[in-house]
């Protein structure tokens, strides 16, 4: 018997229907994720990279196919899969602490204790060098440190996969790089499942073991997938002479811009 | 023991006479601080106390003449000015201060509008939610909420065979359209974001409720309440004009039957002020509640 797969899509499909006309997003999508794997999932944008990880997340049903969790079918959204979304989704109305106060509370209402509860959620502030703010409200904060709250908001529900929709997309460059360090030091802390969408070539190959990298839509299929061979844990400035982090990048290069250049029309 | 006790107090006598050269310097730099908040604060007063001498000089000279039909400011504070001065004196059941009568319409505006505010969120947040009891209902809201608050009154009148009730109930279907137009709206504008949280946490309808959707809809709600408020105000006037009672609107119906119409200026002001006040009142409520809704 084959061992089975922590996190397996099979042949999946996403067609949206709007009046008489079908279109189809994401064409016979297979592919299994290991237990602690970081993946990264590229594309040009429009090519259903979201829809992807809307259908992991459970935000949208699949049209064919299926998505298996610990052999499980996801057909809902739940904590198990929880998502840090590109516009870091906090509630305004609620301090850094509340909002993920909030997730705690939900997902360990029967399992911890109110002081458990309060130090699960402290921990995770501490985890992304949030606990400092606890107080402050989303607004009072920057862009980089919502999106690490929203990280925190994600790493308390001890999710099975952590799902990262483009997290550092509308970051600047230096708090990005800041952000993408402490990822990597919490994937190696935590051995989290990750799955991240990212339109930024360097990101995918300093983050990920493995690229996958989706052709153009409409129909967009799995058009490779690359290996990331380095080990662990990363330095940024160490990897810009590395053989294998130039060759992983030049595999992602060239089937992003050679042989599925973006086309405008498309 | 006594001995570093007394050593202390020596070691405090000590320091006095410098403590006393310090507090001038302290009392010069707090004047110099409070000046521009004195001079801030003065041309925020001056204006609207300039503008309301204006007005009130013209209206002199227009009601001064002989012949007049409306009383002037003067003739108003000679004959009215026990109204203004003690508002809550009693002499008899029906002839109290115009602060208990003020008081009397609150209590009603109070039932009606709070009625109103818990029936309004609740149906706007129902309603919101679906696409299809939106368009369905607006239209009906839409044609409700134009009737004019006195158009209610004979069918409450019928309905309830009481005054009282019937002006509470003019209160609430006057004030309920704002409040459940601007939740429904409110709701219908909720981020997708929110929502996609709310389906990740598995909140069910309820925590919901109270945990994404009232805070989300809060700027909206919080508008239509302003509304709200300002409109039961002026109902509850015109109802109790009608209804009797002892509230600030029959005082003016009965002023003015007996001709008292310097009371009726002054019973004007105070549902002025009233108003006012209750408009700010719930407009505080809803800056802090929204504190963190409106910024983001």
């Amino acid at each position: 018997m084959l061992p089975r797969a922590y996190l397996k899509i099979d042949q999946v499909c996403r067609s949206f229907q709007r009046g008489p006309t079908t279109s189809e997003v994401l064409k016979d999508v297979s592919v299994t994720i290991d237990k602690g794997e970081y993946v990264s999932i590229i594309g040009h944008s429009g090519c259903g990279k979201s829809t992807l990880l809307n259908m992991i997340a459970g935000l949208l049903p699949v049209s064919s196919g299926g998505i298996l969790l610990e052999d499980r079918e996801v057909n809902s959204p739940g904590p198990d899969r929880a998502v840090v979304f590109q516009n870091h989704s906090l509630l305004p109305w609620l301090t850094v602490y509340d909002n993920v106060r909030l997730a705690v509370n939900k997902v360990f209402s029967n399992t911890k204790k109110k002081a458990e509860r309060h130090e699960w959620t402290m921990h995770n502030l501490d985890l992304v060098q949030m606990a400092h703010a606890k107080d402050k409200r989303p607004s009072e904060i920057s862009g980089g440190m919502k999106q690490r709250v929203g990280i925190a908001r994600a790493l308390a529900m001890e999710p099975k996969v952590l799902l990262l929709d483009e997290p550092f997309g509308a970051l600047d460059a230096l708090t990005r790089a800041h952000l993408q360090d402490s990822v990597m030091q919490i994937h190696a802390a935590l051995k989290n499942t990750v799955i991240m969408i990212t339109h930024d070539v360097d990101e995918a190959v300093l983050l990920s073991d493995r690229i996958i990298m989706l052709t153009n839509g409409p129909a967009a299929r799995i058009g490779e997938i690359a290996n990331v061979d380095l080990a662990r844990p990363r330095r940024r400035l160490e990897l810009a002479s590395n053989a294998n982090y130039i060759g992983a990048r030049e595999a992602v290069l060239r089937f992003l811009y050679e042989r599925h250049h973006f086309v405008e029309a498309a | 023991m006594p001995l570093p006790v007394a050593k202390a107090d020596v070691k405090a006598e000590a320091e006095v006479p410098a403590k006393v050269l310090a507090l001038p310097l302290k009392k010069t730099s707090l004047m110099k601080n409070f000046a521009p908040g004195m001079r801030d604060l003065a041309s925020r007063i001056i204006p609207p106390l300039v503008m309301t001498g204006a007005f009130l000089l013209i209206w002199q000279m227009l009601c001064a003449k002989q012949g007049a039909t409306l009383p002037a400011p003067s003739v108003v504070w000679r004959e009215a000015s026990d109204l203004i001065t003690q508002p809550f004196f009693i002499l008899g059941p029906q002839d109290i201060g115009l602060g208990w009568r003020v008081l009397t319409s609150l209590q009603r505006v109070m039932f009606g509008f709070g009625l109103a505010a818990i029936v309004g969120v609740f149906v706007g947040a129902l309603i919101g939610q679906s696409v299809w009891a939106m368009r369905g209902l607006d239209p009906i809201f839409q044609v409700m909420r134009t009737v004019p608050p006195l158009a209610w009154l004979p069918i409450s009148l019928a309905a309830f065979r009481d005054s009282n009730p019937s002006a509470i109930f003019v209160i609430f279907i006057t004030s309920i359209w704002p409040i459940i137009i601007n939740t429904a709206v409110g709701i219908r504008n909720i981020p997708q974001d929110y929502r996609n949280v709310a389906a990740v946490l598995r909140l069910n309808h309820l925590e919901f409720f109270v945990k994404i959707m009232i805070p989300s809809a809060a700027p909206y709600i919080f508008t239509g309440l302003r509304i709200g408020i300002g409109l039961a105000w002026l109902a509850i006037v015109a109802a109790e004009m009608l209804t009797g009672g002892v509230g600030i609107g029959f005082f003016i119906w009965d002023a003015w039957n007996s001709s008292r119409l310097p009371d009726i200026v002054v019973a004007l002001i105070y549902i002025g002020i009233v108003g006012f006040i209750l408009d700010r009142i719930v407009g505080a409520i809803g800056e802090l509640a929204t504190r963190g809704t409106a910024a983001a």
